[in-house]
């Protein structure tokens, strides 16, 4: 038995107790990572010395009596696109190989707060641009389930992590799914909380306006108590909400009697495999057990988000990427006579496919002639699609549906044809253009690899998502099994 | 019918400041083509009366008082930066 197994307000306890060290709780992440990490490929750098400096100075502060508040002592994970002060941040990119931050991004300082530990940071699709972590420039992630399957992505590696017990709790990013989907295939907690509860400061930008960190735990305590410790409004992020936030722990009483779930149509169709389906329809009839209701929905414009969604957030990267021009920061080439050839050239050494893709689409998408053709009208798409969410939270108090059409497929599989690849996306992203908040929790499996429940939430209502979620977890024990690391153990 | 050409495509590369090759250059402005094909059904919906989405919440002119702070200390910005001389970036010349 790992100490991982243990929730974190039992770990919390046995800090307290004495039973444990925090010393004893960063030994147990380094001797898994270097078990296992060979496999699993979840982590790009470690921080072990700062971890173990770190975990000295709060075993004093436990000795003291000091020691505060619920992730006190807690190793963390932390996806590689959220700059970390001294702490090489790649955004798994070779334009940004050499990059140390030079300050914390608003999350971090939040952690340090409440005195958790960093172990490393973790791997992801490069710039987050992908659905299986197999767009990273530096390695492949396995999924802990099948290590011949990916991990999903672009969150891969902070989800790989959780699974296979590296640490207890890992933070990533959400753009259209990049922590739903990694954590439904590899069967642990993911939360894209609604846009502007977590400050965007020093998340490296891929699509300002869909971007979102959230936590990837191993149950839905944990993930609230990670969400307490980073959301709130902050004066460096214009976008960060000014709107309380409320004591998500104070949601998880198991009590849903009388919530009432719609069912989008649109999200059982074509497309989702007929065990996705199967254990979607299992879940709702667990739900409905405990006291809630529910009804089929039509969110009409589900079929539009993909197109809608990859305008955008191309778009929207095409700008935000123009940073890395090797002026500043990260790669520079070194065969250039003049400075455009600088810029294209060190573009074109830095950047990997994907991404490369991406910039072009969005460049196209917003250039002259073609702006309202693609761009100006998928924003109006975006309206609708947020509208058909709006009518239906007017009657509903959550939506619940699958989190991915399928469980994880293997490495190399969708890596041929780009838009197989977005496909993976489709009942994701419509969450992430309508900002509300979306988790993904274990419902299932499909030969041997988990499947994951997606519960959808209204605007700021982490709360009603978090209710939902760990009714569902109690009343099930899909959450307690863990990866064998085939070839591993 | 193609809705990108290979011209367009080395001119969208040079908008976003990316040196192709003319192998990358067949092989993207083929996917291009597919993505904004597939992506042309977005035409499908009338949103003549549609105001266009930026911003999902009601957000609106988020300011601050307007006080001067000191920046990142200079020393600590060249840390990273790939050439610098006399606290200053360097670069590759701009003109011939």
């Amino acid at each position: 038995m790992s100490l991982f197994d243990h929730k974190v307000s039992e770990l919390q306890q046995m800090l307290q107790t004495k039973e444990i060290s925090v010393r004893d709780l960063v030994s147990e992440s380094y001797s898994r990572i270097k078990d296992v990490d060979g496999k699993v490929q979840a982590f790009l750098t470690l921080d072990e010395e700062n971890a173990w400096k770190k975990a000295d100075e709060l075993d004093a502060k436990l000795a003291r009596g000091e020691a505060k508040g619920p992730l006190f002592g807690m190793p963390i994970g932390i996806k590689d696109n959220i700059v970390t002060k001294g702490l090489r941040t790649t955004c798994a990119s070779k334009i940004l190989d050499n990059f140390d931050p030079i300050y914390d991004a608003t999350v971090m300082e939040r952690l340090q707060q409440n005195e958790t530990i960093t172990i490393g940071k973790l791997n992801m699709d490069e710039f987050a641009m992908g659905s299986s972590t197999e767009n990273s420039a530096f390695q492949k992630t396995a999924n802990p389930w099948d290590l011949t399957a990916v991990p999903g992505g672009s969150s891969g590696g902070s989800a790989a992590a959780v699974a296979a017990g590296e640490v207890p709790f890992s933070l990533g990013s959400d753009t259209g799914g990049s922590i739903r989907q990694p954590a439904s295939y590899c069967g642990v907690v993911g939360m894209k909380p609604t846009y502007g509860r977590v400050s965007r400061y020093g998340l490296v930008a891929f699509a300002s306006s869909l971007d979102q960190i959230g936590p990837i735990t191993r149950n839905v305590e944990d993930n609230a108590y990670l969400l307490q410790a980073i959301a709130g409004i902050d004066p460096m992020d214009g976008t960060s909400a000014h709107i309380e936030v409320p004591d998500f722990t104070k949601a998880l009483t198991g009590d849903i009697k009388g919530l009432k779930i719609a069912v989008p149509k649109e999200y059982l169709g074509e497309g989702v495999s007929p065990e996705v389906r199967q254990s979607v329809l299992d879940s709702l009839k667990v739900l409905e057990s405990l006291g809630a209701s529910y009804e089929e929905v039509s969110l009409p414009h589900s079929k539009y988000a993909l197109s809608t969604y990859y305008i955008l957030s191309s778009s929207e990267a095409s700008a935000n990427l123009s940073r890395f021009d090797g002026v500043r920061y990260g790669h520079r080439t070194e065969n250039a006579e003049n400075l455009l050839e600088m810029y294209k050239q060190t573009r074109a050494e830095g950047f990997g496919d994907e991404v490369k893709r991406r910039i072009m689409l969005g460049t196209f998408a917003l250039s002259s002639g073609y702006y309202d053709a693609y761009y100006k009208k998928a924003q109006k798409v975006r309206t609708l699609i947020k509208n058909d969410f709006e009518k239906v939270f007017d009657q509903y108090d959550v939506i619940v549906g699958p989190t991915a059409p399928t469980p994880a497929f293997k490495m190399g599989e969708n890596t041929k044809d780009p838009l197989t690849m977005y496909a993976n996306d489709i009942l994701t992203i419509p969450v992430n253009l309508a900002g509300v908040p979306g988790i993904s929790v274990p419902n299932g499996f499909s030969k041997g690899l988990p499947i994951g429940l997606q519960i959808i939430g209204k605007h700021f209502d982490e709360s009603t998502v978090y209710k939902v979620a760990h009714a569902f977890e109690q009343a099930t024990d899909f959450h307690k099994q863990k990866p064998s690391l085939q070839g591993v153990e | 019918m193609t809705r990108i050409s290979k011209e367009e495509a080395k001119h969208v590369a040079n908008l976003a400041r990316l040196a192709i090759t003319e192998e990358e250059t067949e092989i993207i402005t083929k996917q291009l083509d597919s993505i904004i094909t597939f992506a042309e059904h977005l035409n499908e919906l009338d949103t003549a009366n549609i105001e266009p989405t930026t911003h999902v919440l009601h957000m609106k002119n988020v300011l601050r008082e307007d006080k001067s702070a000191p920046g990142l200390p200079r020393e600590e910005v060249l840390k990273n930066a790939p050439d610098h001389q006399d606290g200053q970036i360097r670069v590759p010349g701009i003109m011939e």
